[in-house]
């Protein structure tokens, strides 16, 4: 019964599942819109945005993994975890081999595990937890990073860290918990269903039990980025569309240049970096400034997300251009200092998401971005955009960084084969 | 402690004699065409009992058993003498599909089923099994047997030992002896914990010994060791008066005395399903309760208690483990080295017979790494009753 999907086994026993039925309809009533996409025929790049969203199936085997350059799904569940003390490399690989295994039948649409849970050992618990079944596929992709401490004497992989993997610095206004940062290894879920996502990281992670433990996640409700130009730029927790200037799938130069690991990246070839900095945002404050005061801290209009320099939102900021005497954007505004004209030309994929974890004993929201963004080299790319953000960007007021880390993300899998084998075999 | 899932002691006794008879038996729901692949499908009604064939060849049968009738219904598979079960699945709700593997031996049998789970059957058909006669792996009744003689004489030998201790704690506690009370107090209750599974399975003595305050209904009244333990650790200005002190004291002693009296009757089995689903019930235990320290509010002896569940658990283990050894010898493997580095990290902290550290003086460090221990054996010990059955 391995073929069956998360719906059980009735469905898979009709001739033309319920499921089928609907992607028909999809492809006829949506097809129009395809063309952009599907041209592409970059690995992962292509959401064919004729599926409907719940039955889209990104494969998990690949050249690179999935969840980069994928059209950002809506939903998040990120966790990081720390490897069980004593643990031997061999145990090491299992786990990967395990993980991986798993992350092709979840990215597919089907639970962990052989056997259906409602055909398993009466006396034994399910193998699979069973809160996605009935649900779809919902794009889920599933993304495994090795973070800095897993180079360190414990596997014998010290001489085999990249030079990229460096230990980010201390910026300036940075407020880190040690509990919302770091980890042996990471694991990006994405879906556009946030059962389907939060599904995957509690079955991997119940497969990790004893050989390694989750050390903090993060569920975040809203993509705050575009990765394809078919989709809309979201909107971040501010009110202010994000990621419009964000490295598509469409850029395939670009994102050859900026997001992977080039073929002398040895076992890192084809993979790429994660950086996470979880963003706590004042809200409140931030609620109580005047309109002018939020775009000209931004740099954007809000309602349409346009440069001050004028345009629409695609038009290119002018940072020449001016008004009374002053810039019309700020010299400090968040779209100029982010900007990869005053950065050297690096660009980040970014693959963000909104949060809120409740609220704090005054009764603020804790809410905010997780900050995603994924890389060629953060030594060029994220840490001196970093750097010069927290040093002067008008919107540090507004943003605490209370979480972070940084990972490897190795090249994906082929089939038969498990993430991490580049490094570990 | 919370009240959790009891250990159906006396009900599962029949399903050791199943196991035993048949090498293997093993009730599972099916979802829809479970049975599909070569499998026999019974359709029991209130009033028939319909089995899709009446032969099979020796080895697994699986009887996939949809109850089409209006009352929950019991499928058999009896033995020529008409009286042996050779298997059964019982408490198949009108409208659900259940299945039932039987490993059974080339000869004639009986099919049936029984609506209402009541009477003598309906439906009766012959039913012949041919072909070779089926090895049954290891000498599956005489493990299970040997385990369930070994595990009763191990539960009356804590509950006897829990008594003595328990008298000697109550009665330093009612004299008002409360430095010796203090002592006796971990040590006596390290018995208890070793088989509180068994005496959570008696219902009602479980929360009158070890409820804690959050676990009594308002108005009733707190009884049992933690009333005992609030009164010593943390009188709160208000410490019970002598007389009240002799009567939980007296309480606690008669209770253990009935929990005593329980074990030692000569219906009170167990069944090798039973001991394996205990040991599963203690690591549940120290998972939910003991890692918190919540279980020892006041005296933060909880580590005491951890000790002695995982013990408990540890011989509840041994107890069965030859059994699973047979059928799934990498679950036992990793058991084994599971429990023992459980042990190790439990060590660092003390032993039952030096004592521990308060369980105050952990760090959150310390509680993690015990926390990932105990998921780290509960997640493979989850496994162990599928597999003594199995």
């Amino acid at each position: 019964m391995v073929r069956e999907r998360r719906g059980g086994g009735t469905r898979d026993r009709q001739g033309v599942s319920r499921r089928g039925l609907l992607r028909g309809f999809g492809l006829g009533a949506l097809g129009a819109g395809a063309g952009a996409a599907t041209a592409l025929g970059a690995e992962h790049a292509v959401a064919a945005s004729a599926v409907p969203p719940a039955d889209r199936i990104h494969p998990f085997h690949g050249a690179h993994q999935a969840g980069i350059v994928t059209e950002a799904q809506d939903r998040l569940y990120f966790a990081a975890f720390d490897l069980a003390e004593g643990l031997a490399k061999a145990d090491l690989v299992q786990l990967l081999r395990d993980w991986s295994a798993a992350a092709a039948r979840l990215t597919a649409g089907r639970g962990v595990g052989d056997e259906p849970v409602s055909q398993g050992d009466y006396a034994a618990p399910p193998e699979d937890t069973g809160e996605a079944l009935g649900l779809s596929p919902a794009g889920l992709t599933l993304t495994f990073g090795f973070g800095p401490s897993l180079f360190d004497d414990r596997f014998g992989l010290a001489d085999r860290r990249p030079d990229a993997l460096v230990d980010l610095p201390a910026f300036p206004g940075d407020a880190l918990i040690a509990a919302a940062s770091d980890g042996d290894l990471c694991v990006q879920a994405c879906s556009d269903d946030p059962q389907v996502a939060v599904h995957a990281i509690r079955n991997l992670s119940r497969i990790a039990f004893g050989r390694a433990t989750m050390r903090w996640s993060q569920l975040g409700f809203g993509r705050t980025s575009s990765t394809t130009r078919a989709q809309v730029t979201p909107r971040n927790l501010f009110g202010f569309k994000d990621g419009t200037a964000n490295l598509k799938a469409e850029d395939t130069a670009l994102v050859q240049r900026e997001v992977w690991v080039g073929d002398d990246g040895g076992w890192m070839a084809g993979g790429s970096y994660l950086v996470a900095r979880k963003v706590r945002m004042r809200m409140e404050t931030w609620d109580r400034q005047s309109l002018q005061d939020q775009e000209q801290t931004i740099g954007r209009t809000k309602p349409e997300g346009a440069p001050l320099s004028g345009g629409t939102e695609f038009t290119a900021p002018d940072f020449a251009a001016k008004g009374d005497g002053a810039p019309l954007i700020p010299a400090a505004s968040h779209v100029r200092m982010a900007h990869p004209s005053e950065n050297g030309g690096a660009q980040l994929l970014r693959r963000g998401y909104n949060y809120a974890d409740g609220n704090d004993d005054l009764g603020r929201m804790d809410a905010g971005l997780f900050f995603i963004a994924f890389q060629r080299d953060p030594r060029r790319q994220f840490i001196p955009i970093q750097q010069r953000l927290a040093s002067a960007d008008l919107l540090n007021e507004y943003v605490v960084h209370v979480g972070s880390g940084v990972w490897a993300v190795p090249p994906g899998a082929a089939k038969g084969s498990y993430v991490g084998a580049t490094l570990l075999s | 402690m919370r009240p959790r899932a009891s250990l159906p002691v006396a009900a599962l006794a029949a399903t050791l004699a199943l196991a035993a008879l048949t090498g293997c038996t093993r009730n599972q729901p099916a979802g829809a065409g479970a049975a599909s692949e070569g499998g026999i499908t019974v359709t029991a009604a209130d009033d028939s009992c319909a089995v899709s064939t009446a032969t099979a060849t020796s080895g697994t049968s699986v009887f996939s058993v949809t109850n089409t009738g209006t009352r929950a219904t019991e499928f058999e598979l009896v033995a020529k003498d008409g009286l042996t079960i050779v298997g059964e699945i019982e408490n198949i709700g009108p409208g659900l599909t259940r299945s039932l593997s039987v490993q059974a031996q080339p000869g004639s049998y009986t099919t049936m089923c029984k609506p209402g789970m009541t009477g003598s059957g309906v439906g009766r058909a012959a039913f012949t099994v041919t072909g070779e006669a089926v090895a049954l792996s290891g000498d599956a009744k005489q493990l299970a047997d040997a385990a369930a003689t070994r595990y009763v004489s191990y539960v009356r030998d804590q509950a006897d030992q829990l008594l003595t201790a328990t008298r000697a704690f109550a009665a330093s506690y009612a004299s008002g002896d409360a430095a010796t009370a203090k002592t006796e107090y971990p040590a006596a209750r390290a018995y208890y914990e070793r088989i509180e599974p068994i005496a959570e399975s008696f219902g009602d003595l479980d929360p009158q010994l070890d409820a804690r305050e959050g676990d009594v209904a308002e108005g009733a009244d707190w009884t049992g060791w933690h009333r005992i333990e609030k009164d010593l650790w943390a009188p709160d200005g208000k410490p019970l008066d002598g007389a009240a002190r002799e009567q939980a004291a007296e309480f606690l002693v008669e209770k253990t005395q009935d929990l005593k009296d329980r074990v030692d009757a000569a219906s009170f089995t167990v069944t090798a399903d039973a001991i394996s689903n205990g040991a599963i019930g203690l690591l549940d235990e120290v998972a939910s309760s003991k890692i918190t320290g919540e279980e020892e509010a006041y005296s933060h002896t909880d580590l005491w208690d951890f000790k002695a569940n995982v013990e408990g658990a540890e011989v509840a283990y041994r107890g069965v483990r030859d059994i699973a050894a047979g059928k799934d010898a990498a679950l036992v493997r990793s058991l084994d080295a599971r429990f023992a580095a459980l042990d190790a990290l439990l060590a660092r902290y003390g032993s039952l017979e030096k004592g521990f550290q308060p369980y105050t003086d952990l760090s959150k460090a310390d509680v993690k790494a015990l926390s990932d221990s105990v998921n780290a054996l509960a997640e493979p010990l989850s496994r162990l009753t599928a597999a003594v059955l199995g």
